[in-house]
């Protein structure tokens, strides 16, 4: 029951970008065609899970034994900085088509604060409905892919929405950004139905 | 004396790095609830920048070439955990508050950004004006938004009350808020200053 909670939550109610405000800046950045909004999410998906696996693991059995929980914030950032790099290496060699396709978004990863944030969140944060409050393994790792799907979710309506915007006629001064803040506005104000599920 | 005055005053207005550069969006959405909270994060993240240009611009040359990204999202990290360390201590209810975006400060890319483009091939005094010019104009820019969603939200500024027996419009203190204020404030931005 609550890995079912889990998803619902982490994909609807509090979506990372439209509720958490985590991963904007690549959210404005590659939202303009479909087809890369896709591409980005699929690689977002891959390194927020693999990132939250390592990080976890870190943390449960290196910083909490030695008392070292106040280097979370240099180990995670490492950690994934490193994880980014190894896993553009690894695709280049196994899958270069994946690679080819991910192409310059992989790099950008590194800086995309969702990943980050993911990390953090589900060692520190207290989910209200689980036992015990805070996420065992699989349970975090259900948390992060769900959150991940969140995050393609949102980009791929707002790529949608955002393809039409671009034939549009907006006034002068709303064309680019101002307008696609507007629409996430209005998206987030639709997503707000989903609050009170879980 | 008077080129740094100017790299202050750049960061202000010409380089603001919400309103000109769109940078940083991710804090700048999230914490502007009310006008304390935003100043109280572009305080936060001031101090990082100030400190992590400083540093940075010290150690550059020092760096070799290959590897200087991942030296400075160290020493950034550094100053973002001692500002951690200084928050518990010292406001302990605003590191409530912020949460999660005092950690994140790392990954802002304002900051990574001021040490690649600027820091690493000026001068100690320079860069430590930057990151002040560019701090304040952070500050500057989710105080604004801040007090635009408090005044419309809850209906009232730096939690003075001005509208009694009223809540305001919950909505522009939740999530959509943050987007439509941050939409307008940029088209006015526009408007004003790009002819």
């Amino acid at each position: 029951m609550e890995y079912f909670l889990i998803i619902i939550s982490a994909i609807f109610v509090n979506n990372i970008v439209l509720a958490q405000f985590l991963g904007i800046c690549p959210f404005l950045g590659v939202s303009n065609k479909l087809s890369t909004a896709t591409g980005m999410s699929l690689a977002v998906c891959f390194v927020i899970t693999l990132a939250t696996l390592v990080t976890y693991l870190l943390n449960m059995y290196l910083l909490v034994p030695l008392k070292i929980e106040f280097l979370q914030t240099i180990a995670f950032i490492l950690v994934i900085a490193a994880l980014v790099q190894m896993v553009e290496i690894v695709l280049k060699k196994v899958s270069p088509a994946l690679y080819q396709a991910l192409g310059i978004f992989l790099p950008l990863i590194t800086t995309n604060c969702a990943v980050l944030g993911v990390a953090i969140t589900v060692v520190t944060k207290e989910f209200a409905f689980v036992p015990g409050g805070t996420l065992n393994l699989a349970q975090a790792l259900v948390y992060a892919v769900a959150t991940a799907l969140g995050y393609g979710l949102a980009m791929i309506i707002f790529a949608g929405i955002r393809e039409h915007l671009a034939l549009s006629d907006v006034p002068k001064a709303f064309k680019g950004v101002p307008i696609a803040l507007i629409s996430v506005g209005i998206l987030a104000l639709a997503f707000m139905g989903f609050s009170g599920i879980v | 004396m008077n080129k740094n005055l100017k790299l202050i005053g750049d960061g202000l207005v010409k380089n603001n790095p919400t309103f000109v550069l769109l940078l940083g969006m991710c804090p700048t959405l999230a914490t502007t609830t009310s006008a304390i909270n935003g100043m109280s994060m572009g305080l936060a993240t001031l101090f990082v920048l100030v400190l992590s240009n400083m540093a940075i611009s010290a150690i550059s040359p020092l760096v070799p070439d290959k590897v200087h990204i991942p030296v400075y999202i160290v020493v950034i990290a550094t100053f973002v955990t001692l500002l951690q360390f200084l928050m518990q201590a010292f406001t302990p209810a605003m590191y409530e508050t912020l949460g999660l975006f005092i950690p994140l400060i790392v990954v802002n890319c304002i900051v990574l950004g001021r040490a690649e483009a600027f820091a690493n091939k000026n001068g100690v005094i320079a860069s430590a004006c930057d990151g002040l010019g560019v701090g304040l104009g952070f500050t500057l820019a989710l105080t604004v938004l801040g007090l635009v969603r408090e005044i419309l939200g809850s209906g009232s500024a730096f939690g003075f009350n001005f509208i009694g027996g009223h809540d305001g419009m919950l909505a522009f203190v939740m999530a959509p808020g943050a987007f439509l204020c941050l939409g307008y404030l940029l088209v006015l931005f526009n408007k004003i200053f790009k002819k």
